[in-house]
């Protein structure tokens, strides 16, 4: 096979053709390396692991996950970093154990970890659940561990209660007495509906399970802090995949926690896909008349090749330029005006006179204008000069034959653009640093108030998140799995607004069957 | 193209002329220039109403820019230039009262290269009366139906109207244009080289086309096939180096041409 294979690369080419095949290759490697690599550290992240109860040889235990193992400094064997939880006892979460040390390794089966709303993940054993001040006299867990998992699942049933009653009624009801502080009936349902809240939240505190970490130090933990508990020990792969399931849907659904190391992500995702849509909505008709005027209207002379030089450069141009551009022109300029004209009241905290999701779109669709312009360009350049002509002695105006004709044979080319902008909006942080992305927003930019959309608002953005999960932390090694799976999000993110881009290209181009015709 | 421009004129075969109540053209000292780069010169004849007329001529000699000259298509060249006088019906198509658009309306063209539109063979036959408007749906739809009748294309795409022009044959293709050219009611037809991108049966459905729509409206064709002018044709224009050569009725110019150059060409010992 191999002999073959070299005899059938043409003999003239040969080092050249190996030498281009071999860049091909290396090229799809590190590619592929590279999304494995964030693939497998960011999907693990979310697998509820083993936890391990670890017996030192000086009769010390530890309980948690092991994470790492590196060679010890200027020693023989390995140490091993166990992530233990517990911070309200230990101040730190990550412990490393020379592997030397360890006298024996268990798994039991009882061991529980609580994900808590303050202090991180706690590990160690259930001794009892009830109300605040109960004995522990006579701890029996395989009964205690069902009664966790009904009691928590009744404080999630009333916190969906409460969140649904503050969302559905105690929101309108504020907005009407704040619309009219006279209207007593709502006054009324008010205090009503607060009371019920107020109800709903005294009924979720003063429930405590008590637990006991390896090292016997026990705690009281309120049952309204705690999230979600489980035995990882105990569980079947089965259940690992739908907790892991379970985990993943979490991360995409719900908003960050903690400093942005834990919870979820969704608003990251909103922000970035909503600022992409932007961006294109506003970069579209610009980059599409631009070509259109250099193209079709222009005279073709020294002024328009300078011009479509100058355009082609501006691609070139550093995008925390074009975020400089956005913050002194958008933000500062024309954001400040619109504050005096139109937000007076608000003055002098500023409405869009800071950076927001409308000047960070508008940024991006600057950045990626050259883009569009280029890529339309060349669209209408290789429509076949027939195809004009066919229309003009019909009896087609100049601007009918552009309209009827030209532009719409145009328009794979155009989407072509939109793909390579969304492509490089999408993955572009530093000028939006500048110009409206915020470290921690958890209210999307659309919701159920007016005006809908609200274009003013900071939003968050996966690209910056990634920046900030790593980097501005207060735990390096609790971020790092997020910051994979986030930028591993970031990628699929891209590659489904470029596929939607191109299946609608694919769509435009089989309509008449141009895929046959086009070179 | 690449002498130097004669100062003389070339000798002349002869040129038929028309009275012009029979024509429908008329050419008066025609002379165009790309930049300064002479391509038509003093071209004057005229051409008779409900007959097909060929044009013919080696490459580069001008036949197909004088008949782009016939409908301005060449206004889009920034660079041509032009004098002498082109009477359609007795006006002067340059003059300010002429509007181009409705120009165009009343001398259709159709190209070398198929060019449908990239929509269904019901909206490129409409095309032109879209843009015309002020047409009901039904009256529309008999319109499409007659063109395409015309062009000899209704009994292939009927039941298919709403189906991409682009899945047309080549053969197909090239009738879809002469139906939407048909379409406007034009009163001269222009075709530049209408079957040299086409097969053999094809090219002779066209022909049947070009014979059968003469009762209807002026024809020229411009061709570089010796037989198909031959076949076709009533009157040929025999033109070279951008000059008129000879004119004359088709059967004339083939079986007795008045000049030695023109019986090189048609005999194929010139190109």
């Amino acid at each position: 096979m191999k002999r073959r294979a070299v005899r059938r690369l043409p003999r003239s080419e040969g080092p050249w053709a190996w030498l281009a095949a071999g860049s091909v290759a290396v090229s799809l490697l590190m590619l592929g390396g590279l999304l494995l690599l964030i693939a497998v550290r960011g999907l693990g992240h979310f697998w509820p692991a083993s936890v391990a109860l670890v017996t030192l040889d000086d009769g010390r235990a530890i309980a948690g996950r092991a994470t790492r193992e590196l060679p010890l400094v200027g020693q023989e064997g390995n140490e091993r970093l166990y992530f233990t939880g517990n911070r309200d006892f230990d101040g730190h979460v990550w412990e490393w154990i020379p592997v030397s040390a360890i006298a024996s390794q268990q798994r039991p089966v009882d061991l529980v970890v609580l994900e808590r709303r303050r202090y991180g993940d706690f590990i160690g054993r259930l001794v009892a659940v009830g109300p605040v001040g109960l004995s522990v006299d006579h701890p029996d867990q395989e009964a205690v561990w069902p009664r966790l998992q009904a009691r928590l699942q009744a404080q999630q049933a009333l916190r969906d209660e409460r969140d649904r009653l503050v969302r559905d009624t105690l929101r309108p009801l504020v907005q009407r007495v704040d619309a009219n502080p006279g209207d007593h009936d709502a006054r009324e349902a008010l205090a009503e509906v607060n009371d019920k809240v107020r109800a709903l939240q005294a009924g979720m505190h003063g429930e405590v399970a008590i637990v006991e970490s390896v090292g016997g130090r026990r705690l009281e933990q309120p049952l309204d802090e705690v999230l979600r508990a489980w035995r990882p020990n105990a569980m079947s792969p089965v259940e690992k995949l739908m907790a892991w399931a379970q985990n993943v849907w979490r991360f995409l659904s719900e908003g960050p926690r903690d400093v942005n190391a834990t919870g979820g992500v969704w608003p990251a995702i909103f922000g970035t896909v909503l600022m992409v849509l932007l961006m294109s909505l506003l970069v579209t008709p610009f980059g599409v008349l631009a070509a259109v005027y250099l193209n079709e209207v222009a005279h073709q002379g020294r002024m328009t090749h300078l011009v479509r030089i100058a355009v082609r450069n501006l691609a070139g141009v550093p995008s925390i330029v074009y975020g400089v551009f956005g913050l002194g022109v958008f933000v500062y300029g024309i954001g400040s005006s619109l504050d005096e004209w139109f937000f007076s009241d608000a003055l002098p905290s500023p409405t869009f006179g800071t950076g927001g999701l409308l000047w960070a779109s508008l940024t991006l669709a600057l950045l990626t204008l050259p883009v569009v312009i280029v890529a339309t360009e060349e669209g209408l350049a290789r429509i076949p000069v027939e195809q004009r002509e066919g229309a003009l002695a019909l009896g087609a105006t100049r601007l009918e034959t552009l309209t009827r004709v030209v532009l719409p044979m145009a328009v794979p080319a155009m989407l072509t653009g939109v793909i390579l902008a969304v492509a490089r909006a999408a993955g572009e942080v530093a000028p939006l640093m500048l110009v409206g992305v915020a470290k921690l927003a958890p209210q999307v930019p659309v919701d159920g108030e007016f005006p809908y959309l609200h274009l003013e608002r900071k939003f968050m953005h996966l690209g910056y998140h990634i920046y900030d999960t790593a980097f501005h932390g207060n735990d390096v090694q609790a971020a790092m799995p997020v910051v994979y799976a986030t930028a591993l999000l970031l990628v699929l993110v891209i590659l489904l607004l470029n596929l939607t881009a191109i299946l609608l290209r694919h769509y435009f181009r089989a309509r008449h069957g141009v895929l046959a015709r086009q070179p | 193209m690449s002498r130097p421009p004669r100062l003389q004129p070339a000798t002349s075969g002869s040129i038929i002329d028309f009275p012009p109540e029979a024509s429908c053209l008329a050419i008066e000292g025609l002379s165009l220039a790309y930049g300064g780069k002479s391509a038509l010169r003093g071209i004057s004849l005229r051409v008779p109403r409900h007959r097909v007329t060929a044009f013919i001529g080696p490459s580069g000699c001008g036949k197909s820019t004088l008949l782009r000259a016939l409908n301005r298509l060449h206004d889009l060249n920034e660079e041509a230039s032009h004098e002498g006088r082109i009477l359609l019906e007795g006006q002067d198509i340059h003059s300010p009262e002429v509007a181009v658009d409705e120009l165009r309306r009343r001398v259709g063209m159709v190209f070398q290269v198929p060019n449908p539109f990239p929509m269904s063979i019901y909206e490129n036959v409409a095309f032109g009366l879209r843009l015309q408007g002020g047409l009901t749906r039904r009256r529309m739809d008999d319109i499409v139906e007659w063109a395409l009748d015309a062009a000899a294309l209704w009994g292939e795409v009927k039941d298919r109207l709403r189906a991409s022009a682009w899945s047309l044959s080549g053969g197909q293709q090239q009738r879809l244009a002469i139906a939407r050219a048909l379409a406007v009611r034009p009163e001269v037809l222009l075709l530049d080289e209408p079957a040299s991108a086409l097969d053999p049966i094809s090219t002779l459905k066209i022909e049947e086309l070009i014979r059968g729509l003469k009762s209807q409206l002026t024809l020229i064709l411009v061709t570089h096939n010796m037989q198909q002018a031959a076949r076709v044709s009533d009157y040929t224009a025999f033109l070279q180096d951008g000059e008129l050569v000879e004119y004359a009725p088709t059967d004339n110019l083939f079986t007795n041409p008045s000049l030695r150059r023109t019986e090189n060409y048609i005999t194929g010992r010139m190109a």
